[in-house]
């Protein structure tokens, strides 16, 4: 198709990388858990996109397949942080990370 | 400009925007709507690069599972207000300052970095087919293994989310 052509590669491993930053970001600039759990959502699908873009460049299936494994662990990874979150807010009545500091020495 | 190109450029401001938009909208509902627009234009990424098999699980996982999810669970904890907490200004600066340095390293890195290009790929790898094929034969092990992690996902999940652990 015409997208190797029309579009280089660095685009889009910048497009990733802009992303990842400001998933990075969200993480470092809120205080709500639920949140910071979004922007680490962010984070994994840059990572994705450039995996895609790269199987796409080079031909090869296995990076896609690789991505599919990500989305699975993903939803897995999802369930389990928000339960624990709902357990954590049941007990503290917060979900603010400056108020859950109790395993900070 | 081809319409590739125009495609690329208005999937990639929308992401871009609405990312932003998840990081510093004010309310928690908000930025979960902002993270659904983002994933549907990283699944108009993944048509654009002919991946439609991901395109689609991506909407059904993300769109329609994750952020369902999260979405309830917002709800559940009555998070859905505007009088949020937030991190003190000093803190917020050195953060900007720090994804922006992340940023500026990263894209200095990739900028001189010569990437090899296939020009005769195969545009078909993405179909469901090819895909599937790829699936069940090469990674038969690890697909069946990622059952397992979801039973454990599935487990954990409901044992947490009990009310009385002791």
């Amino acid at each position: 198709m015409e997208i190797i052509k029309g579009i280089p590669l660095n685009y889009y491993i910048f497009l990733s990388t802009a992303l990842f930053c400001i998933g990075a970001l969200g993480v470092m600039i809120r205080r709500n858990a639920i949140i910071m759990f979004m922007c680490i959502e962010l984070m994994l699908n840059a990572v994705n996109l450039l995996m895609v873009a790269f199987s796409r460049y080079l031909g090869d299936s296995n990076g896609q397949v690789f991505v599919f494994f990500i989305m699975a662990v993903a939803a897995a990874e999802v369930a389990v942080g928000l339960a624990i979150l709902i357990m954590v807010y049941r007990n503290a009545n917060t979900s603010d990370t400056e108020v859950l500091n109790q395993l900070k020495w | 400009m081809s319409i590739t190109l125009i495609i690329f450029w208005f999937l990639s401001f929308m992401a871009i925007m609405s990312a932003l938009m998840v990081v510093f909208a004010k309310n928690p509902v908000h930025s979960v709507l902002y993270l659904i627009i983002t994933f549907f234009a990283i699944a108009g990424h993944y048509l654009l690069l002919s991946a439609q098999f991901l395109a689609a699980v991506h909407i059904i996982v993300y769109a329609g599972a994750i952020m369902v999810l999260f979405l309830y669970v917002i709800m559940m904890l009555n998070l859905n207000k505007e009088t949020e907490p937030h991190k003190k200004p000093i803190i917020k600066f050195v953060a900007v300052v720090a994804a922006g340095l992340l940023m500026l390293t990263l894209v200095a890195a990739f900028k001189g970095a010569e990437v090899k290009v296939i020009a005769s790929a195969d545009a078909s790898i993405g179909s469901v087919e090819s895909l599937g094929k790829v699936l069940f034969k090469e990674f038969l092990l690890p697909f069946e293994v990622s059952s397992i992690l979801f039973l454990a996902a599935m487990v954990g999940a409901v044992y947490l989310s009990k009310k009385d652990l002791h």
